[in-house]
């Protein structure tokens, strides 16, 4: 395979000559070039316009995120605990699973206003359970052997938190942060769309109803390449330091 | 130091939905002096970790006493498990420092790697070890505490003879340089001669004291086989029931 595909850069210029390819082919306002679509997104840096709502999107995904894993570790960690609670609860989990993001978006608005708390608010409900879910399955797993251990060796409540139960944590973390980005950043812009005055979802709008495909294009390039910077300096990094005793 | 008393009445497991409850333990009682080497001999399943737990602390769910009664002091409990229950997130040395009470230093850990080979693999991760490498470690870990009770669960177990050997060698000579007590459960005769001060047999479930031994072979003497052999031929055939247990 790898003297067939030899770097992944050639699969990125084989995509941008294939729409290249497509736009001169089809002369038609639905796809820009990525030439034009290029020089959009320059223009739109230069006048501040994609920066001011790039950022007011980030913050929200960086307190809705850092809300949702929050509270859904706590509420994760207690279940995988106590069996009892997590067969009472099972059920809520499963129903807020399964509830489409639009309609907690649309009840948030609906009943506190269309206000940023509402909007964060609406983020948190989305991704929540499945924060849950996975801390849950980490609580669940936690190595009885080595709990004992810590006992018999006297190590405290602080000592076994920190260096025995944090650790089988982490990757159930990890993971849980890695899904949650692609998660909360994808509902962001929804929510942005259907009740906010600025953020990458607002823009969109704006473009949406202006046809502005070039537009809408520069944003997403924008935006995917913020999200998997994050992913590349901040998650994977994270990951193999937790990994680094492995193997 | 002092003499420690263990007296278990009874120790049940109730019921669950997954399994019938049993009676793990009945009327067991003995005792074990300040700095002997005991070992507790019984077959499989017949109780022995479950009483180690209790001794530990781990489980307290019994009726009965465990104490020492030497004046107002504490017991220091280390406990060497079947498996070595590293953590396999911190280096050697992190899992033998994690363990020690707070204020000791690290003088007698590093006499200790020493001794067992170890100081080399201080800074490497559990599961970059041996079997063989990881009980050593876990064995350090125990020492490490200064422990006055020693609780040691078939520590040896799925090593290979030579291993097994060498560490059981070891251990004597960490537990002779500071003489505490240990409490060492086996099913295996031959080791336990080799090892003990006094044998102890347990019956099959639920367990309790079956026979009692004074091992009087000298210390000097342990390594030869033929000694132990001949111990343990003269033990089966004066206590017929012994050899039925294992």
């Amino acid at each position: 395979m790898r003297s067939a595909l030899p770097h992944p850069i050639f699969s990125s210029l084989f995509f941008l000559a294939l729409w290249q390819g497509l736009a001169v082919l089809l002369v038609s306002p639905a796809l820009p070039a990525p030439e034009a679509v290029f020089r959009v997104l320059y223009g739109e840096i230069e006048s501040g316009q994609l920066p001011y709502h790039l950022g007011m999107t980030l913050a929200r995904l960086s307190v809705s995120f850092m809300l949702a894993m929050g509270l859904g570790s706590l509420i994760g960690i207690f279940l995988g605990q106590h069996e009892k609670l997590d067969r009472f609860f099972d059920n809520w989990l499963v129903i807020s699973l399964n509830v489409p993001a639009l309609v907690t978006i649309i009840l948030c608005y609906v009943w506190f206003g269309l206000t940023e708390v509402a909007a964060i608010a609406a983020v948190v409900a989305n991704k929540l359970p499945n924060v849950v879910v996975t801390v849950r399955e980490g609580a669940r797993a936690l190595d009885r052997d080595l709990l004992e251990m810590a006992q018999a060796y006297r190590f405290g409540r602080w000592k076994t938190l920190l260096h025995v139960i944090w650790p089988q944590l982490f990757p159930y973390l990890i993971g849980a942060a890695r899904t949650g980005i692609a998660l909360i950043w994808k509902i962001i812009l929804v929510v942005e769309l259907l009740g906010r005055s600025n953020g990458m979802g607002y823009q969109l709008h704006l473009f949406f109803q202006m046809f502005n495909v070039a537009g809408i294009l520069a944003y997403t390039i924008a935006f995917v390449t913020v999200i998997q910077l994050i992913e590349a300096v901040v998650l994977k990094p994270l990951d193999r330091h937790a990994k680094r005793w492995r193997r | 130091m002092s003499r420690i008393v263990i007296d278990i009445r009874n120790k049940a497991y109730p019921a669950t939905h997954g399994s019938a409850g049993h009676v793990a333990i009945k009327n067991l009682r003995f005792e074990l002096d300040a700095g002997e080497f005991v070992c507790l001999v019984g077959p499989s399943g017949c109780g022995k970790t479950t009483l180690l737990n209790l001794i530990a602390g781990l489980d307290r769910h019994f009726e009965g006493a465990i104490k020492a009664d030497g004046v107002g002091e504490m017991l220091r409990i280390a406990y060497m498990f079947q498996n070595p229950r590293l953590l396999p997130w911190r280096t050697v040395r992190e899992n033998i420092d994690l363990a020690l009470p707070a204020g000791q230093d690290g003088k007698e850990v590093d006499h200790l790697l020493d001794v067992m080979g170890l100081a080399q693999s201080q800074g490497q991760y559990p599961e970059r070890l041996s079997l063989g490498m990881s009980r050593r470690v876990a064995l350090v870990r125990a020492f490490a505490i200064q422990p006055t009770l020693l609780l040691m669960d078939e520590p040896f177990v799925s090593l290979d003879a030579p291993t097994a050997r060498r560490v059981r060698q070891l251990l004597i000579r960490v537990w002779q340089e500071r003489p505490h007590t240990v409490l060492f459960v086996t099913h295996d005769l031959r080791e336990a001669i080799t090892l003990a001060d006094r044998l102890l047999f347990l019956s099959a479930p639920p367990a309790s004291l079956l026979h009692e031994v004074t091992v009087d072979i000298p210390r000097s003497a342990r390594e030869d086989e033929a000694e132990v052999e001949a111990f343990r031929n003269r033990l089966v055939t004066g206590h017929p029931e012994i050899s039925e247990l294992l």
